[in-house]
């Protein structure tokens, strides 16, 4: 019987996955190494509102790249609403719906946002000046003043922006200021008074970015056009060109929350700011990949996340491979411990070890009571099944009144599987006694463990997610293993007496 | 962990090159190269099935112990004791049991009850339970549902008694492409609690292709000239009917069709040889009884043609794997 097609197979996967990921690498610049690090804010947006017991909209804007920040990724939180993203001219909103919502709502849109210093926001196109703008008497004259005074003393939309502002406040705010001012709202007179003057501009709102800030809330920025150009104008002090810390968050001039069907409705702000590796950044940039680039990023935010920890099980199965076929070591249940091992992801390593023990041990004493019942197989498991159910309950409801938070993950256990496995081990308890138990048990923690370790790996993380080739390189491994006859690394231990007389 | 231990621990690895050199082979191997390429899955159920393999033997002439009988439903329950009527001595196994599960022996009667080997009486409904709970599954693998079979005690060869504590020590032969390759006999010892199981510290003795003698004897992966419990040497050891035995092993290959096989015989006082079981993943264990590895006698076998007679093949093998007794003459033996 001859091999020959079998490595060819093999070789023909793994050089279509170096090729497909050496592509990746020159082509796209992915870069092999997760890389240095780039500061990433955190956003959450809050959203309360009271409701009236009637259908209730609403309408949020939201941020987009811009310069200085790239959008990673957002969530949402949100029981009970529907929810749609829309992008209107220029602006990205979201939208909540509900039929029928009463009393205080809450609502949250989380966003993390890349600072990146060479990051461009889309082409921002002028809004359209209004056709006629109606100013009633004597507003009418006192708008005029104004603008003459600030159009004599600059010379293009930007210093005439400038100077428009600087008469609006502090010490050169005249009494023709004072008077509008008495009947609008600040940010929208100068949009007003500059489109009165036949130059573009908007209201915008911004975020000032500071870490560790809560309940903040958004100021409003005068946008200037000229031309292709734009400035951003603060609307108190008339300073040109826009802080560093402001993140723009609404630009299309538009309202940024928008309720129908409630009221007391408010926004507030709060952020956090973190380091990330910079490959999150190409990531993003590969957002917009066509047909041709098949890749993961072309998927939307939600899928993506999904499909990172996807990508990581190939990982797990490869160290269970290695662990069995070339070490020897015995599990209980082949994939389990990769199963665990995403567990342990979720709760951390110590946190997911002491929960995996105490979920196993306890559920051990009492499927020992269980099998004095003399009960058939499907209906033990599910007695087991409900039992993991019930400790995990009473672990979390415990952790919780001691304030261990870190407890509460120990829901993130997948319970089928501690259940099968707590039946598997009780099982061998009664037939092969407690050393196989150890043995066995020890074995797949040790498996879960270092399979823990190897998808936890950011380096591993990176490469398993950017570059899908990379799954065909441990498929045809893994064949490889398949294929392997020789001795495994514990035989070498047992096979010792029969080997050396 | 002390520096001795430590040490110990150390020098408890050997070379790959040095076992490949003895011919062990590993689990990987025999996985691959001879379960993998010569075992048909779609025939395993024949050997998973103890009640199939009997009725299969039967019909091939190969000697099992006498079927007595078989409970299929939970209604058949209440007719144990009427098929058990005419026999003294019978034990009742589930049919898909594995590792020993779920085997009830009784040697005999005392009055209305039935007596276990040790001595322990039982009363019909204690039978009826047991046979019960082979039908729901308590036994099977996977806990399916299951089948007793009841079968006739077997009145262990006295001659080979003094070898053994307890139990009834079984002789595996390795039988692959219908040609038995390496056997060993497994003695059951108090610290292996009557089971037969080398790992839970059975003493496994390797038996010579040639002549059914002694060649060595290991417990816990240690040598071992004498069995620890009744203290007999265990180099005088001969099995009677040796060339029944490896014919009547040999032959389960044109019964089966499995190309690598376990067969656990044992030896009856009247009816000489039987086959007990078999199995389609025969563990490597035997390797470390004879001291020696499988692989030179499966490479020579992998070279014979196919069609030889079950007697051609037979004398083939105990032609060329005769060895000598690596055990010390029994005068020899330190008390």
């Amino acid at each position: 019987m001859s091999r020959l097609p079998f490595y060819l197979l093999v070789s023909l996967l793994m050089l279509a996955g170096i090729g497909l990921s050496l592509h990746r690498h020159l082509q796209f610049d992915v870069p092999w190494f997760p890389g240095e690090q780039r500061q990433v804010w955190e956003i959450e947006a809050q959203i309360n509102l009271t409701a009236r017991g009637e259908p209730v909209i609403v309408d949020m804007a939201l941020p987009d790249h811009q310069q200085g920040y790239r959008l990673l990724t957002e969530h949402t939180a949100s029981s009970g609403y529907g929810l749609a993203f829309r992008e209107e001219q220029g602006g990205r909103r979201a939208q909540w719906t509900i039929r029928e919502a009463n009393g205080p709502q809450q609502l949250y849109y989380t966003v993390q946002m890349l600072t990146a210093p060479d990051a461009r926001g889309p082409v921002q196109v002028p809004p359209a000046l209004p056709r006629q703008i109606l100013w009633e008497r004597p507003f009418d004259t006192a708008a005029r003043q104004v603008i003459d005074r600030a159009w004599a003393r600059s010379a293009s939309p930007h210093t005439f922006a400038r100077e428009l502002i600087r008469d609006m406040s502090g010490e050169r705010q005249g009494e023709n200021a004072r008077l509008l001012l008495t009947q609008f709202e600040r940010a929208p007179l100068l949009v007003r008074l500059l489109n009165e003057a036949g130059i573009a501009a908007r209201e915008v709102s911004g975020l000032h970015l500071e870490d560790g800030r809560r309940r903040q809330s958004l100021s409003s920025w005068i946008q200037v056009f000229d031309g292709d150009q734009w400035a951003i104008f603060h609307p108190e002090t008339g300073e040109q060109g826009r802080p560093d810390d402001l993140l723009l968050w609404e630009t299309a001039g538009q309202a940024v929350l928008e309720v129908q069907g409630g009221s007391n409705s408010r926004v507030s702000f709060s952020m956090l700011t973190h380091n990330q590796p910079a490959a999150s950044a190409v990531r993003n940039q590969l957002a917009d990949d066509t047909l041709l680039n098949f890749s993961i990023h072309s998927l939307p935010l939600e899928e993506q996340a999904l499909f990172q920890t996807i990508l990581l099980i190939p990982i797990g199965a490869l160290v269970v491979v290695f662990l069995r076929i070339l070490v020897g070591i015995k599990t209980s249940g082949t994939f389990m411990p990769v199963l665990i091992a995403l567990a342990f992801i979720q709760t951390s390593l110590l946190t997911g070890l002491i929960g995996f023990l105490l979920v196993v041990a306890v559920g051990l004493v009492i499927r020992s009571y269980l099998s004095h019942l003399n009960l058939l197989l499907v209906a033990r498991v599910s007695a087991v099944i409900i039992t993991v159910i019930a400790i995990i309950s009473i672990f979390s409801v415990l952790s919780y009144r001691f304030g261990l938070n870190a407890g509460l993950t120990i829901t993130f256990f997948p319970m089928i599987i501690l259940s099968w496995t707590i039946e598997r081990m009780s099982i061998l308890w009664e037939e092969e006694g407690p050393k196989e138990v150890l043995i066995q048990g020890g074995g797949s923690l040790l498996t879960a463990v270092l399979a823990y370790l190897a998808m936890n790996n950011p380096w591993i993380r990176h490469i398993t997610f950017n570059f899908l080739g990379l799954q065909l390189v441990m498929m045809s491994l893994i064949l490889l293993a398949g294929n392997y006859t020789g001795y495994r690394l514990l035989e070498l231990r047992r096979f010792k007496p029969a080997a050396e007389d | 962990m002390s520096s001795e231990s430590l040490l110990d621990w150390a020098l408890a690895w050997t070379r790959p090159g040095r076992l490949r050199a003895k011919g062990i082979i590993g689990m990987n191997r025999r996985n691959i190269r001879y379960i993998g390429r010569y075992n048909d899955r779609r025939l395993y159920p024949l050997v998973d099935d103890k009640l199939q393999t009997k009725l299969l033997a039967e019909r091939h002439g190969i000697t099992t112990p006498a079927l007595i009988g078989t409970v299929t439903t939970q209604f058949g329950v209440k007719r144990v004791a009427e098929l058990v009527a005419g026999s003294a001595g019978f034990v009742i196994k589930p049919a898909k049991g594995s590792g020993g599960k779920g085997i009830l022996v009784i040697e005999g009667r005392a009055g209305e009850a039935y007596v276990k080997p040790s001595g322990a009486l039982l009363g019909r409904e204690d039978l009826e339970r047991h046979v019960s709970n082979i039908l729901s599954g308590l036994y099977s693998l996977g806990g399916s549902p299951d089948v007793a079979v009841i079968e006739d005690l077997i009145h262990f060869e006295e001659s080979l008694t003094e070898y053994t504590y307890e139990g009834v020590p079984d002789i595996r032969v390795i039988v692959f492409r219908g040609y038995p390759v390496m056997a060993m006999m497994r003695l059951s010892t108090a610290a292996s609690d009557g089971k037969a199981n080398l790992h839970q510290g059975a003493v496994g003795v390797g038996l010579d292709i040639a002549t059914g003698t002694a060649l060595r004897g290991v417990q816990f992966d240690r040598p071992r000239a004498s069995h620890p419990d009744t203290g007999h040497e265990l180099a005088s050891l001969r099995i009677p009917e040796w060339d029944t035995l490896l014919t009547l092993a040999a032959s389960c290959y044109e019964m089966t069709g499995l190309g690598y096989l376990g067969t656990d015989m044992v030896l009856d006082r009247r009816h000489g040889p039987m086959l007990l079981e078999l199995n389609a993943r025969p563990g490597l264990a035997i390797q470390m009884a004879n001291g020696e590895g499988l692989r030179r006698r499966l490479d020579l076998i992998e070279r014979q043609p196919a069609g030889a007679s079950v007697s051609e093949r037979v004398a083939l093998a105990r032609q060329h794997f005769a060895r000598r007794s690596e055990l010390p003459e029994p005068g020899a033996v330190p008390a």
